[in-house]
């Protein structure tokens, strides 16, 4: 009886170890790709701040480095995906022009989170709004709602996607703040790519950080402030 | 060959009617398995028109399947026999309709297969989750209240579910108008009197729709409506056209009077082109003035003019769908207000829609299925009215 415990035991040792050995490459291969799994937090609030003054007219620097980084196709028709546009803008009262990019504005009351009807649309923990692709059923909802226009549908076949940017025909998808280069630490691709620094990153929420000090001292707007969204993108010279 | 009995030619029609019904529902299906294998990209719609021709289609049948249930309500409610006894075909019409309607919408969802998403996850702030469960909960109940009329036993409970069909379809339309009216951003959305423009819109819509299909089933069976009957009817689809044009006008007064809505307002009335040519031709003059000429004009107001009216009415429902969805896409949303705009992706600029075949194809196959259902039903159950010899009321 004793013989055959003991071929039981060794049995189930020998199992674990090898279990242990083959899920321990993956675990640790999940770890280097994803490094630290810690949800976001609350005490963050991602936001940018875009000097228009800075903004130079033709300039699209910003708007390809986004397309590189998020794998999007560049091209401009009706039915393609833009998440970061340039917008040319004249004061009808005085002739003014200005130059400025527009995306999701990542606010913190989002009309498309609201009208969601699969809570796809959401809002991360440190500000960032995103659409979960696996949820989105493409009824396009929250594209009517955006005061900003800022979501695009993915109205063909994708192909050479970035792994890190998931995006999937029949889904709405916008500006992540280039949420993947968050988590690693790294900027949006257009606040780096932008030769002016007109995009200046940060955390809203943190008194010490550039972007703080700068929203304290200088004079800023939030589009379409009068619908009481609280964007996380604030322009300055508007 | 030439001498076959009628009875013979009518079973042979409405197999060919059948069939056709099928082969255009077909032709819905083959146009969504076309959308889902080359995505959206072959309809018309593009990431400035977003809903289109389908969503125009959809929301007639779903606003209509909700108005046709008027009918039953006067009769269940309100106790009035010559509804009453078309209460039955109403109810039919209504489960019909919501059936063709939902379709639509369903199938042209950028992800149509993950409608178990739909169904499990629920955002209760979501205009269009509340409709999930107001649209499943509207298609039981009718069932419900048809089983409680065509049930002898189930006779007792009829007042209690016609009362909550009553309550539920006043719920419904006012969810489907609240889909736009909760567009905060959007100029020619964001209006709390959307809902109940949709109501009186639904009264109107499903009146002409239950007229058009009863004129039918009785020119079928070779029976002749009552006039008194007929007179009462269009002379409440006068009422309720009249009515929902009271509403469309008023929804468009109080948008002029706003400063920053006056060059939506100028868009849609005078500079539109095919938006202001479909709402006065289409939707004022064919869907209002010709209709309500027909009701009312002395000598008019016969089967052939209520008939007719009838199917204007549809028609116009249709023009002022396209105007209110599509136009109001169509017109840029005001980002910066006060200044101009351009942009790559169509800031500042009327949007081109140019509806597909495919979108054609699925409306039409909403319709189909909602034709196929009745066609069906009205063959192997007993739906024609069946008034008494005197009315009471």
């Amino acid at each position: 009886m004793s013989d055959i415990d003991l071929t039981r035991r060794s049995f189930l040792k020998t199992s674990a170890g090898a279990a242990a050995v083959a899920i321990a490459p993956g675990m640790m291969l999940f770890q280097v790709a994803h490094g630290d799994t810690q949800g976001a937090s609350d005490k963050v609030r991602w936001g940018m701040l875009i000097d228009t003054t800075q903004c130079k007219d033709g300039c699209n620097d910003c708007v390809s480095a986004c397309n590189k980084e998020n794998g999007l196709s560049g091209e401009t028709k009706a039915t393609d995906s833009q998440w970061i546009r340039k917008i040319e803008i004249k004061d009808v009262s005085n002739g003014r022009e200005l130059s400025l990019p527009m995306m999701c504005q990542h606010c913190e009351h989002p009309p498309c989170v609201d009208v969601c009807p699969t809570n796809a649309s959401m809002k991360r923990a440190d500000g960032i709004v995103l659409v979960d692709k696996h949820r989105c059923i493409g009824c396009r909802y929250c594209m009517m709602a955006c005061p900003y226009k800022a979501r695009s549908f993915v109205h063909e076949p994708l192909t050479d996607q970035n792994p890190d940017v998931p995006r999937g025909k029949g889904t709405v998808e916008a500006c992540t703040l280039c949420v993947h280069r968050i988590d690693q630490g790294l900027k949006p691709a257009c606040s780096e790519a932008c030769a002016n620094k007109a995009i200046l990153f940060g955390d809203l929420n943190d008194a010490d950080s550039e972007i703080a000090k700068k929203l304290r001292s200088v004079a800023t707007t939030q589009v379409r402030a009068d619908l009481g969204l609280n964007t996380g993108i604030r322009y300055q010279g508007l | 060959m030439s001498s076959h009995p009628p009875m013979y030619f009518k079973n042979h029609l409405y197999w060919v009617l059948l069939a056709a019904g099928g082969a255009v529902a077909l032709a819905g299906l083959y146009a969504v398995h076309m959308m889902e294998h080359y995505g959206h990209i072959i309809s018309g719609m593009n990431n400035q028109i977003v809903w289109g021709i389908p969503h125009v289609f959809a929301i007639f049948l779903i606003v209509a399947a909700s108005g046709v249930l008027n009918v039953a309500s006067i009769g269940s409610v309100f106790g009035k026999a010559v509804y009453k006894a078309r209460a039955p075909l109403a109810s039919l019409l209504s489960i019909a309709m919501l059936a063709g309607g939902l379709t639509v919408l369903m199938l042209d969802l950028g992800r149509p297969d993950r409608i178990m998403v739909a169904a499990t996850n629920y955002n209760l702030t979501s205009v269009f989750a509340w409709n999930v469960v107001l649209y499943s909960g509207m298609f039981s109940l009718v069932i419900v209240y048809l089983w409680t009329m065509m049930e002898r036993r189930m006779n007792p409970f009829n007042k209690a579910a016609g009362l909550a069909v009553f309550v539920w379809r006043f719920v419904l339309t006012t969810g489907t108008g609240l889909i736009f009216a909760f567009l905060t951003a959007r100029q020619a959305y964001g209006s709390a009197l959307l809902p109940p423009m949709f109501i009186v819109l639904s009264f109107a819509w499903g009146l002409a729709v239950f007229h058009v299909v009863q004129t039918v089933i009785y020119n079928w069976n070779e029976k002749i409506l009552d006039p008194a009957i007929l007179n009462r009817k269009k002379n409440l689809l006068g009422v309720f056209v009249l009515g929902s044009l009271y509403m469309v006008a008023t929804y468009h007064f109080t948008n002029m009077y706003f400063a920053h809505q006056q060059s939506f307002e100028l868009f849609i009335l005078r500079d539109g082109g095919v938006y202001t040519n479909l709402f006065w031709w289409g939707y004022v003059l064919l869907g209002n003035v010709l209709p309500l000429a027909l009701i009312f004009m002395p000598g008019m107001g016969k089967t052939r003019c209520v008939m007719t009216a009838s199917l204007l009415v549809v028609l116009g429902a249709f023009a002022l769908l396209y105007v209110f969805i599509i136009g109001g896409q169509a017109f840029p949303l005001s980002i910066f207000p006060g200044y101009e705009v351009s942009s790559s992706f169509g800031d500042g600029q009327i949007a081109a829609y140019t509806p597909s075949l495919y979108e054609f194809l699925l409306g039409f196959g909403g319709l189909a299925i909602a034709f196929v259902i009745t066609t069906v039903s009205v063959r192997v159950l007993n739906f024609m009215p069946q008034d008494k010899p005197y009315i009471a009321d």
